[in-house]
């Protein structure tokens, strides 16, 4: 049987079993929303799954009580007992689709039209199925029910037949209590969805479990046997025999709670631990004994180990399956053909990083498909194929998984990207003079770059490729793509094989050993120490060293992390940090290891060089190096993210990786204020008797224009108490001049005037709390004090008027 | 309140310290630790607990006592806090004490800062009282941070 449909069955079941109990609880707090969004989610995944496995009679059924449950989930119906037995009544007739589904792998050929009438009815609010008497049944129904609507198995079909699961049928007729009962053989027959109230029905009777053999409907001899079975008197279910030799779906696999592998990981990962520990006790004893049984112990748990992970191991096609669709839909909107190939779908990585490449393939493929692949008109004049294809390759290399999406599309322009990137203000002329084709293939991965020509429904808005690369690097990975003009784009990513064990570089410095994650590492080096001097040169007091021609800007580990150097030679581990490459260098090179990964402490978790920590052979702990981190701290990415000349500075939510240069001011009450240098054109001083009034305002004649000035504490009010005397009116600052800083181009300026200029600091800052008072961005740490981050945005809207003024001048 | 508590006692220098006997996991002797750089002073490094990680805060920093001499091995307490598992760096460990709760008093206004918010209160024993300490309050990064200033300020 499919996978596909393998799966589904399981998934299937697992709903329906919960969603028996839900109705339950519903019933007695019909109010219940989280409850009944709950059983809306379980029906709706059923309905999509089945419609895309082609499961017409299920999706349709599944697609009415849906309606009806966004209905109730969306409070525009009250929640009644008889929904809730139409509703069950649905269930039921899935289970049976579904078991027809498990034996035949079709979904029967019962459409449940009455079902689905009545599902229809119910959402309308319209008459609902007949009353419905409290299901007391007595053992008298069970008679009646037999003498009266059980059709003969001559006769045509009677739609209690279709309707009902057949055995349960005569379980379940509760008498109506309020009219006579029907006895007359000779009665017109009442259509089974107003006789029964279905609810009542399934209350009663247990739901079949899963894996009970369910009368296939599809064959007839079954069916006939299931009548016959539903006349005897005893409520027996007809015991017809499974269909096909072994076992079901849901007996050869089990769902685990992922926690549980999650804890049987942890355990490994401890077992390799003391393992590690043992060898290398081992190694300095003669006891062959002890060396034997060391060995067995290292081969036992190594295999333990990766079956323990390929418990969490999935194929990638978990994800892949649904990007043919995916590409198909996009291609058609965008009028474009596209073919979809697949290499190594079989490849297996872990469930926590499959989850958490969802996201970024599906971005990259829709990017590809939006931007990569041309129209088919463009790509007949250029003399390809019309249609596009979009390649998507994983396998296993190197202890990592590799990711290609590759499409053979138009590629990237690198003079467009340079265009677009200056034209944005994403980097500076001088800059955009010293990079090659390849950084500006790059570029695509900066936030707030977008090159496509108009923002589509599909992509287009520039806040895709940032968050690829984030979302990748979060899981320890690394992406990069290879493009040529007229040819194509490849995205290859690279990503660990799982989270908590990895491999890792083990290096000393300042007597502390440090583990570096392979995914980083690139390659190791090590300088004599005769020619330890000769090899570092320095750039303006940065250290850097020549590799292969190119400069490798160097990072010493001991300095970046206050440790005392100890060692002679020099080693330098080469390391990628995003689209970067630097040296890091270390005392001393140990030798690579296989790390269990465990996180630190929360009151060590704003270090941010430290990814972890993790146990050594000697039972120390070491800790994990943040390669990312360390690069930051060392400002070697900052070199990505050009500032000089950036307008972006925005205040809020590009805070948090962005290098900023803020001005440092005193703010009233001798706090400290961040303002971003961005929009800020000049810092100027004036005399304090340079100070006239226009109206209510005090301005300066400021190169020929007006310059209104507006002071700090009248924008953020003096809120704490200051041991400076308060300024008195007019101007009366206790400072000789008035340190201005002017906001603004062209005669549409405004000075703001502090106190005092303390520093100008250039750093990624991350916002820390929230702001506390209206003109006040958020507050952050900045050279160790707290500091407040101005809001420039609403700081201008407010002085709005000002602006106004001098133009007018 | 119960009349009777119990406190798992400690000595810093020759200052008399309990913490909750509830909270105590284990007491463990000296073990070697794996300093953290760019942390706070008070984090001392990190242990390994049977394969836990826990991190050792030294009870002297953090209280602000002088350090103690190199060749001085210090105790782990490992507690359990609601931020996590600690473990306390103190000089010598001492009994489990049964106290009476009526010998509780809140600590003199004349106490201030980091010790200030730490210590509960003193028990009135025979002869000598008995710092109390709010562990939970013991982890709460500020407060760290704050102890980070305050070891600079003395140090310079």
């Amino acid at each position: 049987m499919d996978e596909i449909i393998k799966e589904f069955l399981t998934e299937s079941q697992e709903g329906l079993d919960q969603l028996d109990n839900k109705f339950v609880v519903l019933e007695q707090n019909p109010e219940d929303r989280e409850t009944l969004a709950s059983i809306f989610r379980t029906v709706h995944t059923i309905k999509g799954t089945c419609g895309f496995l082609g499961f017409s009679h299920l999706e349709k059924l599944t697609h009415a009580g849906e309606n009806l449950l966004s209905l109730l989930r969306d409070g525009r119906l009250r929640f009644t007992q008889d929904m809730a037995s139409a509703l069950l009544n649905m269930l039921d007739a899935v289970r049976i689709m579904l078991s027809a589904v498990e034996q035949t792998e079709t979904d029967g050929d019962q459409d449940y039209l009455d079902l689905i009438e009545v599902l229809n009815r119910l959402k309308e609010g319209g008459p609902a199925p007949p009353p419905v008497s409290k299901p007391a049944p007595p053992p008298e129904p069970v008679v009646q029910l037999d003498k009266r609507s059980l059709p003969d198995p001559d006769e045509p079909p009677a739609p209690a037949d279709e309707l009902l699961p057949p055995g349960s049928v005569f379980l379940l007729q509760p008498p109506p209590a309020s009219e006579p009962l029907p006895t007359e053989p000779d009665e017109p027959p009442i259509p089974a969805s107003e006789l029964l109230p279905p609810g009542s029905v399934f209350l009663l009777q247990p739901p079949p479990a899963a894996h009970e053999p369910s009368p296939p409907t599809r064959k007839p001899e079954p069916a006939t046997a299931l009548v016959e079975s539903a006349a005897k008197p005893a409520p027996e279910r007809p015991s017809a025999p499974p269909v096909a030799g072994g076992a079901s779906v849901t007996d050869t696999s089990i769902r685990v709670d992922v926690p549980l592998l999650d804890k049987l990981m942890n355990l490994v990962g401890e077992l390799v631990l003391a393992r590690n520990q043992i060898v290398e006790y081992t190694l300095i004893q003669e006891n062959p004994q002890l060396v034997a049984a060391s060995q067995r112990l290292n081969l036992i748990t190594s295999e333990l180990q990766e079956g323990i992970m390929r418990t969490r191991m999935q194929p990638i096609s978990n994800i892949w399956a649904k990007i043919p669709r995916v590409v198909r839909d996009l291609a058609l909107s965008c009028g474009k053909q596209i073919r979809v190939e697949m290499e190594g779908k079989e490849t297996e990585l872990d469930k926590s990083l499959i989850e958490a490449m969802k996201d970024p393939l599906t971005h990259l493929i829709r990017n590809a498909v939006d931007h990569g692949i041309e129209m088919p008109a463009v790509r007949q004049a250029i003399g390809k194929p019309e249609e596009g294809c979009l390649l998507m390759r994983a396998y296993h290399e190197g202890g990592q998984v590799h990711i290609e999406i590759a499409d053979n599309g138009a590629g990237l322009n690198p003079l467009k990207l340079r265009t677009k990137a200056l034209e944005k203000g994403l980097i500076t002329p001088e800059r955009a003079s010293t990079m090659s084709d390849q950084d500006f293939r790059r570029l695509i991965f900066l936030a707030g770059f977008s090159t496509a020509e108009k923002v589509t429904n599909i992509s287009g808005r520039g806040v895709g490729m940032d968050v690829v690369k984030t979302n990748i690097e979060k899981i320890g990975g690394v992406i990069d793509l290879e493009s040529e003009l007229g040819r194509g784009t490849t995205f290859k990513i690279r990503i660990p094989l799982t989270l908590a064990i990895v491999p890792a570089l083990i290096v000393t410095s300042g007597g502390e050993r440090f583990a570096i994650p392979q995914v980083n590492l690139l390659e190791l080096i090590r300088v004599n120490e005769e020619q330890r001097d000769a090899a570092v040169e320095y750039v303006h007091s940065h250290p850097v060293y020549r590799l292969r021609g190119k400069l490798l800007p160097i990072v010493y580990l001991n300095q970046e992390l206050h440790l005392t150097a100890t060692a002679r030679v020099l080693n330098i581990v080469v390391l990628q940090a995003g689209q970067h490459q630097f040296g890091l260098v270390v005392d001393q090179i140990n030798d690579t290891q296989e790390i269990v990964v465990k996180p630190l402490d929360k009151v060590l978790q704003d270090i941010p060089v430290f990814a972890g920590a993790t146990i050594m052979g000697d039972g120390r702990v070491a800790l994990i190096l943040d390669v990312l981190g360390i690069a930051q701290r060392a400002h070697i990415i900052s070199d990505s993210h050009d500032h000089g000349g950036s307008t972006q500075l925005q205040e809020g939510q590009n805070l948090k990786t962005e290098i900023q240069t803020l001005l440092l001011v005193r703010s009233p009450g001798n706090g400290r204020l961040a303002i971003p240098l961005g929009p800020v054109s000049r810092l100027e001083e004036f005399e304090p008797d340079q100070v006239e009034s226009a109206g209510e305002v005090d301005v300066v004649q400021y190169r020929g224009h007006i310059l209104p000035l507006v002071r700090l504490r009248d924008v953020l009010g003096d809120r704490r108490p200051t041991s400076r005397p308060a300024p008195t009116e007019n101007g009366a600052f206790t400072t000789p001049l008035l340190q201005a800083i002017v906001f603004g181009d062209g005669v549409r300026r405004v000075g703001l005037v502090v106190d005092e200029i303390l520093d100008i600091v250039q750093d990624v800052f991350e916002t820390k709390g929230r702001s506390t008072r209206p003109g006040i961005a958020g507050t952050l740490v900045i050279q160790g004090r707290v500091t407040e981050m101005f809001d420039v945005q609403s700081f201008l809207q407010r002085v709005a008027p000002l602006l106004a003024l001098a133009e007018e001048t | 309140m119960a009349d009777h508590r119990q406190f798992c006692t400690f000595f810093l220098d020759d200052r008399f310290f309990g913490v909750e006997v509830e909270k105590v996991q284990e007491v463990i002797r000296y073990q070697v630790f794996t300093p953290v750089p760019l942390a706070s002073p008070v984090i001392r490094g990190l242990i390994n607990l049977r394969g836990q990680i826990v991190t050792a805060i030294d009870l002297r920093r953090l209280l602000l006592i002088g350090d103690r001499t190199d060749d001085y091995r210090p105790i782990n307490i490992v507690v359990h806090t609601r931020q996590g598992t600690f473990s306390l760096l103190v000089d010598r460990i001492g009994d489990v004490l049964d106290v009476d709760h009526a010998s509780f008093e809140h600590p003199p206004d004349t106490l201030e800062g980091i010790a200030r918010e730490l210590i509960q209160g003193t028990y009135k024993l025979q002869g000598r009282l008995l710092l109390t300490m709010n562990i939970d309050k013991l982890f709460n990064p500020a407060l760290l941070n704050r102890s980070r200033e305050a070891t600079k300020k003395t140090e310079s």
